[in-house]
């Protein structure tokens, strides 16, 4: 009997962090382009003008390059949870897989179908219907999004679930509190919202582009005053949705909002950092400072009031957390050495369940249920060892939301800017401007994917919060195979990676066609 | 009337209906890995990846809704199988990636590898996609190597519950003749529906011409294999449980299943018909077209049956040959009652996709394309 090895679960989560991250590079403009295009062609429908017809067909043909890779890297991530995630699969698969059923069967058909007619359908069907068709396919691709959000934010936050000992797993009792769990819906708002983020800015990016170069400037205008709106509008609502994920994060997820602010040490009433560099040497049991500089929000207080909606209200930081704590409701939180005691009585008592059914002695096995149920909240703990498992890595997910939060707050001040001078009419002449819209496309990339590192990163050591560690849920396959296919997949996704940059910025530089 | 058994054979219905479909739909598969000898000219070779390639989204949807219908409803073989058959299922996932950018990308300019890389991707995945699905479909009536502990879960040291016996992790298929026969069925059933599909669509003289005889050519290994894969698996023995669960080996079981099922019988024999009648008819009458429609059906048909056979009337549809009581029920494996019963509201939903799917399909496929399409079409690949 092979035992597990670490290096088998950094690799497979190396495989998964590296595949999602692939799939996350393709699928918001997809989500974001999609919006701006059906937006075009509306206007198209209404004023019947050419170029607006002329500008949707543009950025469409920009929409499939992408597209294309969004389907490639997603087939992965799909059968991934089989293949290296095999006993996750069974321990949940009763919960999460069937939001996955339903997001093949409802959404990407919608997707695929309405695809075609989108993009050969222009001579062969009419106006108004291919105007639905490309409307249908953004809703596809944002139901697809609500599908596979729904089961991440479920792991972030189990409901709607008991777990079965005679079947060993997790089984869904309650599915609209799975669907309509508020941390699924915040979550499901802020990704799309980051998704429309990025759409406007690579929008606007690439318009001022033709602008710097002074080539197809009356389509670039027209699209800066779409895209620089919908820019406003989405960062508005990114950042309340962002709110609202610091809450539900601070509320269900107390660690990862320690490690988030970098909080060592519990207060009442605490701040938020604004900017800061971690001290390297601080861990949670010595008494270094945890920073070497570090600048607070003016705002005091903010921290307990964003977190737990009340100012004086105690955040837990990670000694807390570790050591156990109580909130300023009363509720006590016991320690990790508790709780993996707890963790430990409650396997035992599944082990001894089953031993006790398969002697035929019920009474006996009515009495370890009784045990296992009183623990079950613990369950996961009983893999874990020491504190330090359960502490996920700290500067990673701190700057990588300290960077998403700053880069927030300037796509905001950009969009805002491209907005005014275009309505003043004078975008053309702010050089500057243009050229900064421009370099942010990137830094759009980046803020969605720290975003994820925020979440993900954030949750270690649990693919099911407090209930099925990474190292209780992986596949048992031998770690040089996961090795090879990690490698077969960053070979293949970079070579992609290129040819699809080359051929989206060929596309630009020949610029919208007439037809 | 709407037990747990029930909705267990209701999914295992959708999951055969499902398999079937894909079946039907890998003619995109044939057609690829027909690229290459089908067509000669440059304008030849668009014409046919531009019929193809308005079609590719469907079959690569339907793979990937049948593996997410799996997981949902039956996810301890989605744990074992995919887990477990690891390099055949990542090889399968490695071909039909390569298919998804490979339409989009080949005409483009600026696309850095050349439009040949991406067509011998399409061929790629055109021979692998095709052929190995069906291995791995075979594996329900041949049986893999695994074992079934979900107490392991208690083991903290090695809570795995599913584990494989053979470090090949899934290629030691290879080695059963068996499977080889329904890889290469699947394979040249593609081919021919692919055959099928051109003389549908094409309205070209030459590639028409051509396409019927790759029909034949591609019909006549098929139908070998086909029968080479009934008449072993109907001769052999089944993987058979009986009411305690246990499960055994009996003779002829999977043909016995036919048997006691008339209707699943019927309905496998009518398909087998249906398929062989679109290719006849098609090669006697060459003003008949429609070819496609009807072996097609009977692809669905047939394929759903044999999947059918595999998991209905007390027959483990994921046998284990190393441990017989670990073999795979839609009992033993299914979701909770719960879970089956909020999938079954929601597929209530499908009929109205399907219903879409039609109209657009209708709408997009009034004539039949030529060059000239192509060449009028601002988003052709
Ligand atoms: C353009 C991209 C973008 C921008 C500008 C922001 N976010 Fe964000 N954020 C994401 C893109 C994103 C994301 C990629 O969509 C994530 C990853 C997982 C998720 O639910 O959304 C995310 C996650 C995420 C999380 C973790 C949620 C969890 O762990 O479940 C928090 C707390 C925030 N965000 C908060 C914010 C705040 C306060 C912002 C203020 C401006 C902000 N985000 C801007
Ligand atoms: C597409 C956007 C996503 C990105 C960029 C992303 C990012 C990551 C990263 C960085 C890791 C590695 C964490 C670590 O171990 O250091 C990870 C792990 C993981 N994520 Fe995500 N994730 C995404 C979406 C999802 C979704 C939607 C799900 C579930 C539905 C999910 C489930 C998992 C699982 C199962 C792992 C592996 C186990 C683990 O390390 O916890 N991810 N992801
Ligand atoms: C780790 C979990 C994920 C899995 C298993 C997954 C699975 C898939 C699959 C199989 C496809 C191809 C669908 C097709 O055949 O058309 C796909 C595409 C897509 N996925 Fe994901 N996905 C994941 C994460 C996400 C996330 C986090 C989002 C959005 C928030 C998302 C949104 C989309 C969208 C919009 C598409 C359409 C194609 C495209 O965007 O290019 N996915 N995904």
């Amino acid at each position: 009997m092979e035992l597990l090895d670490a290096s088998l679960v950094n690799w497979s989560r190396g495989q998964f962090a590296l595949t999602a991250m692939y799939h996350w590079i393709f699928v918001p403009l997809t989500l974001g382009l999609g919006i701006v295009m059906a937006i075009m062609e509306s206007v198209y429908y209404k004023t019947g003008k050419e170029e607006w017809k002329r500008a949707t067909k543009f950025w469409m043909t920009l929409f499939g390059v992408n597209f294309a890779m969004g389907v490639a890297t997603g087939i992965i991530l799909e059968f991934q949870f089989g293949t290296n995630w095999s006993n996750y699969s069974w321990f949940v698969g009763d919960i999460f897989g069937a939001p996955l059923a339903i997001e093949g069967m409802l959404a990407f058909f919608m997707e695929a179908t309405f695809i075609s007619i989108m993009f050969f359908g222009w001579k062969k069907v009419s106006k108004g219907f291919h105007l639905a068709s490309t409307w249908l396919v953004v809703l596809g691709a944002t139901l697809s999004a609500l599908w596979i959000l729904v089961a991440n934010a479920w792991m972030q936050y189990p409901t709607g679930m008991e777990f079965n000992p005679d079947t060993t797993r997790n089984e869904m009792i309650d599915f609209w509190s799975i669907l309509l769990s508020p941390v699924a819906i915040n979550k499901f708002l802020h990704t799309v919202y980051s998704g429309w983020v990025l759409g406007a800015l690579f929008t606007v990016g690439v318009s001022s582009w033709y602008l710097i170069r002074k080539r197809e400037v009356d389509f670039a205008l027209k699209s800066i005053k779409i895209g620089s709106i919908f820019g406003v509008v989405a960062s508005i609502l990114i950042i309340a949705t962002g709110d609202g994920s610091a809450y539900h994060v601070a509320q269900k997820q107390p660690m990862k909002l320690a490690v988030m602010e970098g909080l060592y040490e519990g207060e009442e009433g605490a701040n938020i950092v604004a900017m800061g560099l971690l001290n390297p040497d601080k861990r949670y049991d010595n008494d270094e400072e945890t920073f070497i500089v570090k600048m607070d929000v003016p705002v005091p207080k903010l921290l307990s009031l964003l977190g737990y909606r009340d100012a004086d209200a105690f955040v837990p930081g990670i000694k807390d957390i570790i050591n156990g704590y109580t909130l300023s409701d009363g509720t006590v939180v016991p320690s990790f050495a508790d709780r993996q005691a707890s963790g430990t009585l409650a396997i035992n008592a599944l082990k001894e369940y089953k031993l006790a059914k398969e002697a035929g002695n019920d009474s006996l096995a009515a009495e370890h249920l009784v045990v296992l149920r009183a623990n079950y909240n613990n369950f996961g703990y009983g893999y874990l060892e020491k504190p330090e498992d359960l502490i996920p890595n700290v500067p990673l997910v701190f700057y990588a939301f300290h960077f998403m939060v700053a880069l927030g707050m300037l796509f905001l001040l950009i969009f805002s800017l491209a907005w005014f001078f275009h309505w003043k009419k004078k975008l053309e002449s702010q050089k500057w401007l243009l050229w900064t819209a421009l370099l942010s496309i990137p830094l759009g990339y980046l803020a969605t994917q720290l975003g994820w590192v925020v979440a993900e990163v954030g949750r270690q050591p649990w693919t099911i919060q407090d209930i099925l560690p990474v190292q209780a849920a992986v596949s048992s396959v031998s770690t040089g195979s996961v090795q090879l296919t990690f490698f077969l997949f960053l070979a293949l996704f970079t070579a992609l990676l290129i040819a699809e940059i080359r051929i989206m910025m060929k596309q630009i530089q020949k610029g919208p066609e007439d037809h | 009337m709407f037990t747990y058994a029930f909705f267990q054979h209701y999914w295992w219905f959708i999951i055969s209906l499902l398999g079937g479909l894909l079946t039907f739909l890998l003619f995109i598969q044939g057609g690829q890995s027909m690229l290459f000898s089908l067509s000669k000219t440059e304008d030849e070779k668009r014409l046919l990846i531009n019929v193809l390639g308005r079609k590719w989204e469907f079959t690569f949807t339907t793979l990937v809704t049948f593996g997410g219908a799996f997981f949902a409803s039956f996810p301890l073989f989605y744990s074992t199988s995919f887990g477990g058959a690891y390099w055949v299922w990542l090889i399968i996932l490695f071909a039909f990636t390569i298919q998804a950018f490979s339409y989009e990308f080949q005409s483009k300019p600026g696309n850095v590898y050349g439009k040949k890389t991406y067509r011998s991707f399409l061929f790629i995945n055109g021979v692998v996609g095709s052929f190995l699905i069906g291995v791995a479909v075979a594996t329900f009536f041949t049986g893999s190597d695994f074992t079934v502990g979900k107490g392991n879960i208690t083991d903290i040291a090695s809570p795995v519950i599913s584990r494989w016996g053979s470090g090949w992790h899934g290629l030691e298929a290879l080695l059963c003749p068996r499977n080889w026969f329904l890889g290469l069925t699947v394979f040249f059933l593609a081919r021919t529906n692919a055959s099928l599909y051109f003389i549908n669509r094409l309205s070209d003289e030459v590639l028409e011409a051509r396409s019927y005889k790759y029909m034949i050519y591609n019909a006549v290994p098929f139908v070998v294999f086909f029968l080479a894969f009934v008449i072993s698996t109907f001769l052999s023995e089944g993987f058979a449980v009986n009411e305690q669960g246990i499960v055994y080996m009996e003779k002829y079981k999977y043909f016995m299943n036919l048997i006691e099922m008339p209707l699943v019988g019927i309905f496998f024999l009518l398909g087998v018909v249906a398929v062989l009648a679109g290719i006849i008819l098609s090669i006697v009458n060459k003003s008949f077209k429609k070819g496609i429609w009807i072996t097609g059906l009977g692809t669905v048909v047939t394929v759903t049956m044999l999947l059918l056979v595999a998991g209905y009337n007390n027959t483990a549809f994921y046998p284990s040959v190393a441990d017989l009581q670990s073999s795979l029920t839609i009992f033993n494996s299914s979701s909770s009652e719960f879970t089956l019963k909020v999938m079954s509201i929601a597929s209530i939903l499908v009929p109205i996709v399907a219903v879409y799917i039609f109209f657009a399909w209708r709408a997009m496929e009034k004539n039949k394309t030529d060059i000239q399409d192509v060449n009028d079409d601002s988003h052709a690949y």
